[in-house]
């Protein structure tokens, strides 16, 4: 009782965090997606391209947020950025290119040869066979890397607010510094709510963007 | 018409060169269907497949109605050129429409042209175009998802289509219904078309001319009928099957083999008139009794002529069976062991009887042209083969 208390007293800030919360990692996946995506399909026309850019990609998902904001402090200081929103939003970018390469790679890759066949067959160029058919095959995949991406990086977003660069994670990081657990409880419990209430908004988005004639196979799959 | 011109295809593999295609040169006239036929790895695909640049040949010419077409785009090569894949290859994120006209699209038609297009060869194919054109590649069965699969690849109209085992997919039943459908739509079509498969019957049934491939080989290029009557190596002979004999049955009409000299008797003639009718023929068992306008009625049995006094009227046995001119003699074979008999009345267009067909004559026609094995340096019999 006393947590909902706490959480209805500052709803106000509540919902300020949550927004900046959700812009910070909107942004950040708006551009990783501007960015992955190509990059997911360019990789596709070569093999040991491919290997290198989905290791490289692995790798960074390993190092640890804190690790890297670390890493970026000095860096970012050079522009006057070392700590805030910039290196934040880079952070997330990071991360988010290896669901999002991974999942366009392997779903341009794995659309059926028999497709890509008829579709040369028919005198598609490789551009329109890539935006009649190979595209809109792959979104539903790549729809999933960019969910797997969001959900990801609000877990993330929230180690953010060590670096002041705001978001639900200034609850958590207070509630650890001020030994509140009020605070550290609403903020843990809102970062959790946003990752599942987003990831089932990007779901309804992805299901309407799936082509209609593919429904019946996404379902199955 | 196709022609191609010592087209080669090497595939560099990590074993060495592989040689897919060895020097292929032949032609298909206007208007036919060549079946390109041989094992797995014989290299009939390559060959198709070089047509349309999906695969690049290393070497050779592909000709297309005269046209030399190595200097043409590769995309409006392949756009004037039907393609049809066992896959079908529909694709599953377009309506059925739009995988009709997605060639005219390309090619920039404009969209009502295109749409009446669609119809039109729906109805081509039997499909209702109210009820599929809206829909999409999964909602439809195989068969029908093959017939769209043709009608796209007929959309731009091209006089030439390719087909890699274009039916290979579908049950059997199906396959045999859409054989019979393709066909009679070639005969208006008049498409030149060449054709993958490894099913002789398929071959045989579809094809003007049948290629048969070797380990990247054209070994022998012929009509069906040439084909099994004469195969021009073991390879050959082996592959269509010791049954090839029989083959030729289904390609042979009875208007080819019918003799015209039948004797008849009438309903009004005694049994004794019959058993010197029998006799005059030389036939062994029977004579066909017919009506004024020369239908087929009834048979006298010598046996029963012979002991019996009347009229042919009161003593016949039911005809077993008749052929039509158009008939195979597959069917009449079939129908002659059915009902225990060595000849059939041939009845024309009207019913009336034109002739009969002997299970001799059959065996005639057929052995006549039946040759052994020919020695690889017999000289071919088709001059579309440069050797």
């Amino acid at each position: 009782m006393e947590l909902i208390q706490y959480a209805l007293d500052n709803l106000d800030l509540l919902t300020s965090r949550t927004i900046e919360h959700i812009a910070l990692v909107g942004v950040a996946v708006g551009i990783a997606t501007l960015t992955g995506v190509p990059i997911g399909i360019a990789i596709t026309k070569n093999e040991r391209l491919a290997k290198a850019v989905l290791y490289v990609a692995s790798i960074i998902v390993t190092i640890p947020s804190i690790a890297l904001f670390g890493i970026m402090i000095p860096v970012l200081s050079l522009i006057g950025q070392g700590i805030g929103y910039l290196p934040a939003v880079i952070a997330v970018l990071l991360y988010s290119q290896l669901p999002i390469i991974r999942n366009t790679y392997t779903a341009i890759h794995n659309v059926d040869p028999a497709l890509r066949e008829a579709a040369r067959g028919i005198g598609m160029s490789q551009n329109q066979r890539l935006r009649m058919v190979e595209i809109p095959l792959a979104v539903p995949v790549i729809m999933a890397g960019v969910r797997t991406a969001v959900v990801l990086n609000i877990g993330v977003m929230a180690i953010a607010a060590y670096i002041g660069a705001g978001g639900l994670g200034t609850f958590i990081s207070r509630g650890i510094s001020q030994s509140d657990p009020r605070q550290l409880i609403v903020g843990a419990v809102a970062v959790s709510l946003l990752a599942i209430l987003v990831d089932y908004a990007l779901l309804a988005i992805q299901k309407r963007l799936t082509p209609k004639g593919m429904e019946r196979a996404a379902e199955t799959a | 018409m196709i022609r191609l011109d010592n087209l080669t295809k090497v595939f560099d593999t990590p074993k060495g060169a592989v040689t897919a295609a060895d020097h292929i040169s032949m032609e298909v006239p206007s208007g036919e269907i060549c079946i390109l036929l041989g094992p797995s790895g014989c290299g009939k695909t390559t060959t198709l497949k070089m047509v349309n640049r999906i695969i690049r040949p290393t070497s050779g010419k592909v000709f297309l109605n005269g046209e030399d077409t190595t200097d043409l785009d590769t995309q409006d090569l392949r756009r004037s050129i039907g393609y049809v894949i066992q896959q079908i290859g529909l694709f599953p994120n377009m309506t059925i429409e739009e995988n009709i006209t997605v060639v005219p699209r390309l090619l920039g038609w404009d969209k009502a042209k295109y749409k009446e297009r669609a119809r039109e060869l729906m109805r081509m194919i039997a499909l209702e175009p109210d009820a599929f054109l809206k829909r999409y590649p999964s909602e439809l069965s195989g068969g029908q998802q093959q017939r769209i699969g043709v009608a796209r690849a007929l959309a731009a109209d091209p006089p030439v289509m390719l087909m890699d085992e274009p039916f290979g997919a579908i049950d059997p039943i199906n396959r045999a219904v859409i054989q019979d459908e393709f066909l009679k739509m070639q005969q208006a079509l008049k498409k030149t078309i060449m054709f993958v498969s490894h099913d002789i019957d398929e071959a045989i049934k579809m094809g003007d001319r049948v290629a048969v491939f070797r380990e990247g080989r054209l070994v022998q290029y012929s009509t069906p009928d040439d084909l099994l009557a004469a195969p021009k190596n073991a390879f050959v002979e082996s592959f269509l099957g010791e049954d090839r004999a029989l083959k030729r049955l289904n390609l042979v009409k009875v208007r080819e083999v019918v003799s015209d000299e039948i004797g008849t008797v009438r309903p009004g003639d005694t049994l004794e008139q019959a058993l010197a009718r029998i006799d005059d023929f030389g036939y062994q068992n029977s004579i066909l009794m017919v009506n004024d306008k020369r239908q087929p009625v009834g048979l006298i049995t010598r046996a029963l002529a012979r002991t019996t006094k009347g009229y042919c009227r009161d003593h016949f046995q039911n005809v077993p069976a008749t052929v039509a001119l158009n008939d195979d003699l597959r069917k009449v074979a079939s129908l002659m062991f059915a009902q225990d008999t060595t000849w059939l009345p041939c009845v024309d267009d009207e019913g009336r009887v034109c002739g009969q067909i002997t299970q001799r004559a059959m065996t005639h026609h057929l052995g006549s042209r039946f040759r052994p094995t020919q020695e690889d340096d017999t000289p071919t019999p088709d001059a579309a083969i440069k050797e």
